[in-house]
């Protein structure tokens, strides 16, 4: 299975909780953050992503960036 | 290791923008789904967007494209002026339910029956979002707004519009389809359905529309994922989803 | 183009043609339904478009969209369609887009009848639509003018990115009348700053909207769009004077109206009965200066209009308090005749 990583530019991010609902590996939470705009932004928090989109296809504020990670071997 | 950035914001979503919407909103996605359609089409310089009156009449300030703005349910016919003046731009109508099956309805059915080569994108969250939560003309049968309080009752307020199927009857129309942004296996094919009815108007092959079931968090009163469960559970087996006009498939 | 027969509404739709107008979207209401008539049968031919609307409301708004991607466009109706249109207007007047409304009066209110009428002057002077926006509005009265007045106002709408009326009373739509239609070329006006569909020659993208949600935003809309007001009131206000220098009974009054008046003045000046009249050609901006300055040296002024006194009240404006006003009107379709107005004329003298 692919490897991946999530990048979520917090201050775009309203903590509405789609992409956590969204994510089949479940490696996404609220954070304890506080953005400026007053939002717990979302943190990937833990291995497992697969970089399967989904958690960026869902999100309304285009907040997510989705990243493939190759082991060079 | 190599890491490869596989998704990032879309090229004609404005740099640097936070949108007014609520958090969890379908607009937000919807918008979103609209940017990677004119990025991966190559269209954004040749894209005329018409913003609606509800929440997305600040669209423009989120896609990054031409924009007019229209009175209350009439883009359609705005559209049909920029369109027939322009037949080179590619021309879109945005619109909630109030605005495209209430205050509107002459201009969707005209549109469409004129066969403008346009594309509509139709938001449909069963309830009227800016004005405070009144009942629209999709609201369900017992779902409770501001102007329907017991729940809309189809003896005073007849049934809820199933514009899909309505404007289905109509012979002109290229394509007319239903989706939904509620989960991401429905965000999939309606990213397909909107990018193919661009690329109808684009070949010439007429008018199409795309009504795309979405949410309001706020005026129903529910947390975003329960909203867009809601959207699922209450919604599709009344709007179901599906292709209801297609010029290709009717060739065949 | 040689002086031809031709009836007001062809003559409108033709001077609108000659002046590069490809684009025309209506909706048929008596009496104007030569005009989309007219240019549903020419337009394609010449690599234009006509699109009967579905209502006068779609119309206008098909007008706006045109006109937003800098396009010389025409419409045109009768007063119930331009109540219709009324929100349209607010809109592409709020959006400075350029368009060009042709109104062929009938009698109201509502649907009231299909003869010949002014009452639409409040509503094409004073508004219709909501907020503060003016339209331009030019009162042909021969169908020559009326075919000069179509002509020119492609000009100032394009001019001012504001919508143009031309206000015709039924007549002026119904009646026969050489004319002569030269093609008029007009000022080049660079819509690429401004005009939808732009981007690649531009670079950027560009927005045409009304919506400000910012009050500060807002009222500096409202300022930049009264200054441009202004400016029209400066130099676009039009009218004819017709022995009105030395006039004692001083007749105001506009399109067919005034060209009727004429013939009672003629006739009364042969008796040596000094009448003159003051014809505003725009009644957006009014010509409250001549009036001022001609009422000043007559002992009444006389406002004649097949209403019951609206532009009446833009005269009053101009005289104040000097001179005497006193309003003859006809309405529901009826015009003066010539022997009416004679008669009222020796009543005041």
């Amino acid at each position: 299975m692919a490897k991946g990583r999530v990048e979520v530019l917090e201050e775009y991010c309203k903590s509405c909780g789609l992409c956590v609902a969204a994510c089949p590996m479940k490696v996404l939470r609220i954070s304890e953050k506080i953005n400026s705009k007053g939002y717990r932004p979302v943190e990937q928090y833990k291995e497992g992503c697969i970089a399967c989109k989904m958690c960026a296809m869902t999100c309304p504020d285009a907040a997510i960036e989705v990243y493939k990670i190759e082991d060079n071997q | 290791m190599k890491e490869t950035k596989i998704y990032e914001r879309p090229k004609s979503w404005k740099k640097g923008v936070h949108t007014h919407y609520c958090p969890g909103c379908g607009h937000g996605i919807t918008h979103r789904i609209l940017c990677e359609v004119i990025d991966e089409l190559g269209i954004q310089e040749k894209t005329i967007g018409i913003a609606p009156v509800g929440c997305a009449a600040m669209m423009y300030d989120y896609i990054d494209v031409d924009f007019c703005e229209a009175a209350h349910g009439r883009a359609p016919a705005l559209a049909t002026g920029l369109k027939r003046t322009r037949p080179d731009q590619v021309v879109f109508t945005y619109q909630g339910d109030g605005d495209l099956a209430s205050i509107g309805t002459a201009e969707i059915v005209h549109v469409a029956n004129r066969g403008e080569k346009i594309t509509t994108i139709f938001i449909n969250n069963a309830i009227y979002g800016m004005t405070g939560g009144q009942m629209a003309p999709t609201t369900l049968v017992g779902q409770r707004a501001t102007t329907c309080p017991e729940g809309r009752d189809p003896n005073l307020a007849g049934y809820p519009m199933r514009m899909c199927e309505l404007l289905a009857t109509l012979k002109t129309p290229a394509y007319i389809a239903r989706v939904s942004v509620a989960q991401p296996k429905y965000i999939i094919e309606a990213k397909k359905a909107i990018k193919k009815a661009f690329e109808y108007q684009i070949s010439g092959k007429g008018y199409s529309f795309v009504e795309v079931l979405s949410n309001c968090p706020t005026n129903w009163g529910m947390q975003p994922v329960k909203a867009f469960e809601w959207t699922v559970s209450a919604m599709m087996p009344y709007y179901p989803l599906g292709v209801f006009k297609d010029f290709d498939k009717e060739a065949e | 183009m040689a002086r031809v027969l031709m009836k007001g509404t062809e003559a409108i739709a033709e001077a609108a043609i000659q002046a590069g107008c490809k684009y025309f979207f209506g909706y048929p209401i008596t009496p104007q339904n030569e005009i989309p008539e007219y240019m549903s049968a020419k337009l394609p031919k010449i690599g234009g478009a006509y699109v009967q609307a579905e209502s006068e409301v779609a119309a206008i708004n098909m007008v706006m969209g045109g006109g937003a991607t800098g396009t010389k466009i025409m419409t045109s109706s009768s007063s119930p369609g331009i109540s219709l249109m009324s929100e349209g207007l607010s809109y592409i007047a709020g959006c400075e887009i350029p368009a060009v409304i042709v109104n062929v009066m009938r009698a109201g209110p509502g649907l009231g009848g299909i003869l010949p009428a002014q009452g639409d002057y409040f509503q094409a002077t004073k508004g219709g639509g909501n907020g503060d926006y003016r339209l331009l509005v030019l009162a042909p009265s021969t169908l020559q003018e009326a075919v000069d007045l179509t002509q020119l106002a492609f000009d100032l709408a394009f001019k001012y990115r504001n919508p143009v009326m031309i206000l015709a009373d039924g007549f002026m739509g119904q009646m026969m009348e050489a004319v002569e239609i030269k093609e008029y070329k007009g000022q080049d006006y660079d819509v690429v700053p401004w005009a939808l569909g732009n981007m690649e020659k531009r670079g950027k993208r560009t927005i045409l909207k009304s919506l400000y949600l910012d009050p500060g935003d807002l009222e500096h809309h409202n300022i930049k769009l009264n200054e441009k007001y202004k400016k029209m009131q400066e130099e676009e206000v039009r009218y004819e004077e017709f022995y009105a220098d030395d006039a004692d009974v001083l007749i105001a009054a506009f399109g067919t109206t005034a060209r009727i008046a004429k013939s009672a003045i003629v006739n009364l000046r042969k008796e040596g009965k000094k009448v003159g009249m003051v014809r505003p050609i725009t009644l957006f901006p009014f010509p409250y200066d001549v009036i001022k300055e001609r009422a000043s040296k007559a002992k009444h002024v006389l406002v004649m209009e097949m209403n019951m006194g609206q532009m009446l009240e833009d005269v009053k404006l101009a005289v104040g308090e000097r001179t005497p006003v006193s309003f003859f009107g006809h309405a529901g379709g009826i015009s003066h005749s010539v022997k009416e107005i004679e008669e009222k004329i020796r009543e005041i003298l």
